[in-house]
């Protein structure tokens, strides 16, 4: 079946929108569904998130297709195992060692999932022990930095022997 | 509370009446995801390992210091039925009950807090409480994930943050949500224009009961989109701001409907009231819309003789799994429909 808007590409897509209590359901093509999802708020439960991000880790890779499985080497995660293939046609990573593995090409991936590729907020106790110090620390030098900009020489004095000390500790 | 009494009682700590802003709110969630290093993601985990995960977690939280027990329940101890009364109660997700012979829930006594454990991620930390408490929410939520972290050793990156089996989760692995009521919006046509604004501010919104965008009984659930670039309580803020922004325009909408079409919004509590009250055969979806409508008529005082909460509880007890619980037995949908109407009608003629 044609997709219901254009008329032109098949329909792959099953799109139902609620709008002030009406439901409207529509079979549309992937274009399609991806123009009416940016216009409306809605959210297709058929339209697989996964797929998506497959095709992100496709682009960012500079692939057109998606990998045809063994034929040549194919880069796993050492640690799990899991083959690139997996990630690109499920959007599912193996294991933690994979983020260090696919490294390289994760941060044009995460730029373009979250709009940034650098975690800014919590900061595991025991397991993020220095990032934790580094955080502390930088949050101190912008508080000494505002300091010194107010003219606040007391205050500044003690942040700077705050941080000299937090940074033996690194 | 034992597990075999969350899934016989329809209340739960999240329905709980006089919470901020619960005439629109009804709930806040906050949900962390978190994986323990040294473990591949739940998805590749062979029943052994994953019972391991599962045992670790047990660990962790005997360690954890914390007041409140959280007890863990694995998913293969509940019927199919009371894992999907779970589900109903918003206490875990529905991916929790494919393949649950490799999944847990720990619960905290007063269905607070609850641990998803190898659901798409080793944890899910989740809290759910009613009305607008976001920042309560992720306290306790923050208070959990340290005591657990006393034991565990989470998969963690200092560019990435917590590592997450979909990337589109890691970074603080934070999901915050609210679930509102905005009748008023979707009866003067507003709902749409407003929805599609929040959108375009990096929040997704949902129906309720999850993943499709019927949003039945007027239940719309607004969360956060991304997990990355931004700090737990920055993510918490704007979602706090944008939901003051939904609620003034909530308000400003019921405020006009009493204004300008004072009889028509009375004419249709009234009779949804009086549906309610004597139907004797009710889909889901009329009952859901007829409670929805009640709801709207108590917040504005335009109908009495049942409470909020109680409505709230009724529409966990009517959904199918519960019914079919409450019944003891398999249900033909025409039977639910039967027994919907039959708890809800004596809801409302119960003497308040």
């Amino acid at each position: 079946m044609l997709c219901e808007r254009c008329g032109e590409r098949p329909a792959t897509v099953y799109y139902t929108e609620v709008v002030n209590n009406k439901q409207k359901k529509m079979q549309l093509c992937e274009v399609c569904a991806r123009q009416m999802q940016s216009e409306g708020f809605g959210f297709f439960p058929q339209m697989n998130l996964h797929n998506f991000l497959a095709s992100f880790w496709n682009q960012v890779s500079g692939m057109q297709q998606p990998i045809a499985p063994k034929t040549r080497e194919e880069a796993a995660c050492p640690t799990c195992g899991t083959p690139e293939s997996f990630f690109a046609q499920k959007g599912l990573f193996g294991c933690g060692d994979c983020y260090r593995h696919f490294g390289e090409r994760l941060e044009p991936l995460m730029r373009r999932i979250h709009g940034s590729s650098a975690h800014t907020g919590k900061v595991p106790r025991r397991t993020g022990g220095k990032v934790r110090l580094a955080r502390q620390i930088d949050g101190l030098k912008a508080q000494l930095r505002e300091a010194v900009a107010r003219e606040e020489f007391e205050k500044a004095a003690e942040l700077r022997d705050e941080i000299r000390k937090l940074e033996q500790e690194l | 509370m034992s597990i075999k009494e969350t899934v016989n009682i329809a209340r739960s700590g999240w329905m709980e009446p006089g919470a901020p802003a619960g005439d629109i709110v009804v709930s806040s969630r906050v949900r962390v995801a978190r994986n323990l290093s040294g473990f591949s993601f739940p998805h590749l985990l062979d029943r052994e390992k994953a019972e391991q995960v599962i045992h670790g977690v047990q660990l962790a939280l005997d360690n954890a210091g914390m007041q409140e027990r959280l007890e863990i329940t694995r998913m293969a101890e509940l019927s199919p039925v009371e894992r999907q009364i779970l589900v109903e109660k918003h206490l875990i997700s529905p991916d929790l009950l494919q393949d649950h012979e490799k999944k847990a829930v720990a619960l905290r006594d007063d269905e607070v807090i609850s641990i998803m454990i190898n659901e798409e991620d080793h944890l899910r930390i989740q809290c759910l409480l009613p009305g607008l408490q976001l920042e309560k929410a992720w306290e306790l939520v923050n208070r959990v994930d340290d005591g657990l972290e006393k034991t565990l050793d989470y998969a963690f990156s200092e560019t990435f943050g917590y590592l997450t089996a979909c990337p589109t989760n890691a970074g603080t692995g934070m999901r915050a949500s609210v679930m509102l009521h905005l009748p008023g919006l979707v009866l003067v046509d507003q709902i749409r224009a407003v929805l599609t604004t929040i959108s375009k501010l990096g929040f997704t919104v949902r129906g309720l009961y999850g993943e499709g965008t019927e949003a039945l009984g007027n239940l719309f659930q607004i969360s956060n989109q991304v997990t990355m670039g931004h700090s737990e309580e920055e993510i918490i803020n704007s979602l706090n701001s944008v939901t003051g922004q939904l609620l003034a325009q909530e308000r400003e909408a019921r405020k006009a409907l009493l204004r300008e079409r004072r009889e028509q919004l009375e004419d249709r509590v009234g009779r949804s009231y009086g549906i309610l009250k004597y139907a004797h055969v009710l889909s889901s979806e009329e009952a859901m819309r007829r409670i929805s409508d009640v709801r709207l008529g108590l917040d504005l005082n335009l109908v009495a003789g049942i409470s909020m909460d109680r409505l709230v509880e009724l529409i966990v007890k009517t959904r199918p799994a519960y019914l079919i619980k409450q019944h003891g037995g398999d249900l033909t949908p025409t039977q639910r429909d039967i027994l919907r109407a039959e708890i809800i009608r004596k809801e409302f003629n119960r003497e308040v």
